[in-house]
């Protein structure tokens, strides 16, 4: 019916005015549908939204619980010492560093193990089970068994692995690198892209199972080479599965905590903007300050955001045109 | 009219070309004429061991006692034993880890459920009989997921610390549930969409009513998927640390919580912090590979299949 009335002005011909009765009859109907999505859609606002304004405001006030007689508006001053106070502003970069590493790095080998599972090959169910579990384990434990199975220098399972090969050889000086003191934030790099390459290989993976093959015959019938395929077909079609896996990483690992706390309880360099606030707020009392810290990660995180919406839009299209 | 025709184009279309999918890529596929299959067989099962070996090495690390545990050159032939296991449920240790796993359960388990209770309708409203501008509310769902919950957690701390909500694992549940509710919302959408309009417009036409239709016709073909659903929210749930950090202390701490009591603890304690780790990830490995085939759905809000 709305259709059909929108429709008919366009056709020149007269619109039938309709009734009262009919309009009223129409808006109940259009709260019918509603009804069922207002509790999720209140509930979330409340909930998320609500926070956030909380947290815009607080950042423009000059507030720290330990000295409650000093609270009073501060203008733009959080800002301006999130983006001047050197260990803030290192964790900005600390934590560009992190996520442009660990997502690409997690896509690139995520890209080379899809297009290997991608093939047949024996036992390739259990292989992708195997390949899947990094991303199964609880983000914590993983980060402790990083810490303490495997990166520690005296016996982890590394260095262990090292003295174990140089003993082959005759040798008893094995390198013992300790990498949680000399590199910690490639040690938080590592566990990371060990955690969310899983997560890549699987989008990537459903990437190539979508790929029309009738084009990809075609062109094997025509004689491509592997390579001129994989440039010309394969990787086009999966570009925006790529930007889908880049920036939905992106947005998990701008936010990442966990490796971050238990690896090197942001120490040496690695503290990122969400351990730097916690630490603010939650030890410092600086609630202000952590707020303004907050807000920029949200100016951060809508940037690559919008990317991520308008990818997953002209996916989310693709499949509503369908 | 106007109930069907804005659902009709949009949902009969995607199964007619799912099919067609599906059947091509089961017919090419075998006859896929890759040569180097073996080779990329091997390098495939090599990088998956290599990738796997931080969680073998958990598991095994797990059954040795602690001294075997902390050897180098590692020590892989050492005799298995549960010590570990029962250091970490507190045979001796004074610490039981059951509150944090109770605690962890509750707050799962209730965060999803209620995250179901909210999203199948929402899911139906943007799905089955959409409402107007449903793209729109799908984008405002997934903008909130994608902001970071660093920028709302000060207020919450500070209102729980009000109202007296801190250390509740209630007040837990509320965050998982709104943390849950838009990929959920989103996954469902995409669930309940594979529904096929013609089943529901002979269900109509049949005169069955919204509650028989849903039984009959939206259950059968969306259930799997909403199983799926709950999984993955149970997994997040689960999983999360700075929320419970932050919100929680000594009488709802997780079981993340807990595990970070082992952040600074020496080698002697390495066999306990791998059971510790196994007994924690379990039940997001058995969630995980249960909902294997959906993970990719749920975690890339539903946009990929």
């Amino acid at each position: 019916m709305t259709t059909a009335t929108a429709r008919i002005p366009r056709t020149g011909r007269s619109a039938p005015k309709p009734s009262k009765n009919a309009r009223s009859r129409e808006r109940a109907l259009a709260w019918a549908r509603r009804a069922p999505l207002l509790p999720a859609l209140i509930f979330l606002i409340i909930v998320t939204q609500l926070p956030f304004v909380v947290t815009l405001i607080i950042s423009f006030l000059n507030w720290n619980s330990l000295r409650p007689d000093e609270t009073g508006f501060a203008g733009f001053s959080n800002y301006v010492q999130v983006l001047t106070d050197p260990d803030l502003r290192q964790a900005i970069f600390t934590t560009i560093i992190l996520t442009v590493s660990v997502v690409l790095a997690s896509l690139l080998i995520g890209l080379g193990l899809a297009l290997l599972l991608d093939k047949k090959f024996i036992g390739r169910g259990l292989a992708r089970t195997l390949l899947i579990a990094p991303f199964l384990v609880v983000p914590v434990a993983a980060a402790l068994i990083w810490k303490h199975a495997l990166l520690n220098p005296t016996y982890g399972l590394i260095n262990g692995t090292l003295t174990w090969i140089w003993s082959l050889f005759g040798s008893n000086t094995p390198p013992q690198p300790d990498l949680l003191s000399q590199a910690p934030l490639a040690a938080v790099v590592l566990s990371l892209v060990w955690q969310w390459t899983p997560f890549m290989m699987l989008i990537l993976l459903a990437g190539l199972q979508s790929r029309p093959m009738d084009t990809v015959e075609a062109a094997q019938m025509d004689g491509a080479a592997p390579w001129a395929i994989f440039r010309h077909l394969t990787l086009p079609h999966l570009r925006q599965y790529l930007e889908l896996g880049g920036l939905l990483g992106a947005i998990y690992i701008v936010q990442n905590f966990d490796a971050v706390f238990t690896l090197t309880s942001g120490g040496l360099g690695t503290a990122n903007l969400p351990y730097a606030i916690y630490q603010t707020f939650y030890f410092a009392n600086e609630y202000g300050l952590a707020s303004a810290a907050g807000v920029v990660v949200v100016i951060g995180t809508i940037i690559v955001a919008t990317f991520a919406l308008r990818t997953v839009f002209s996916l989310f299209k693709k499949e509503a045109a369908r | 009219m106007s109930t069907l025709t804005p659902a009709a184009p949009r949902r009969s279309a995607p199964d007619t070309t799912a099919l067609k999918a599906g059947s091509r890529r089961r017919g090419k596929s075998r006859m896929d004429p890759t040569r180097n299959n073996t080779a990329a067989g091997l390098a495939a099962w090599l990088l998956a061991l290599l990738f796997a070996t931080p969680v073998l090495w958990m598991i095994l690390t797990s059954f040795h006692s602690e001294t075997d545990a902390a050897t180098n050159p590692p020590s892989i032939a050492a005799n298995l034993t549960l010590d570990a296991y029962g250091e970490f449920f507190g045979a001796s240790s004074g610490v039981s880890p059951w509150p944090p796993l109770i605690n962890s359960a509750t707050s799962s388990i209730l965060s999803t459920v209620l995250v179901l209770v909210l999203a199948v309708p929402a899911a139906y409203a943007l799905s089955i009989r959409p409402v107007k501008k449903w793209t729109d509310v799908m984008f405002f769902f997934l903008s909130t997921k994608m902001m970071p919950v660093v920028a709302a957690i000060l207020p919450l701390f500070l209102f729980a610390k009000t109202v007296g909500a801190l250390d509740n694992i209630w007040f837990l549940v509320l965050m998982y549930t709104s943390m849950n509710l838009p990929i959920a919302v989103w996954m469902m959408r995409s669930f309940l969409a594979e529904v096929p309009v013609e089943m529901l417009e002979a269900a109509q036409i049949d005169g069955a009513s919204l509650l028989l239709t849903l039984r009959k016709v939206i259950a059968p073909v969306a259930m799997p998927g909403i199983a799926a659903t709950a999984l993955i929210c149970f997994i997040f749930s689960w999983n999360e640390l700075l929320l419970a950090r932050v919100l929680t202390g000594v009488m709802a701490g997780t079981a993340p919580v807990f595990l970070t009591g082992f952040v600074s603890s020496q080698g002697l304690f390495l066999a306990k912090v791998c059971a510790a780790a196994v007994v924690i990830s379990l039940p997001v490995l058995f969630a995980g590979f249960a909902a294997q085939d959906k993970l990719v759905q749920g975690l890339s809000l539903g946009a990929v299949k």
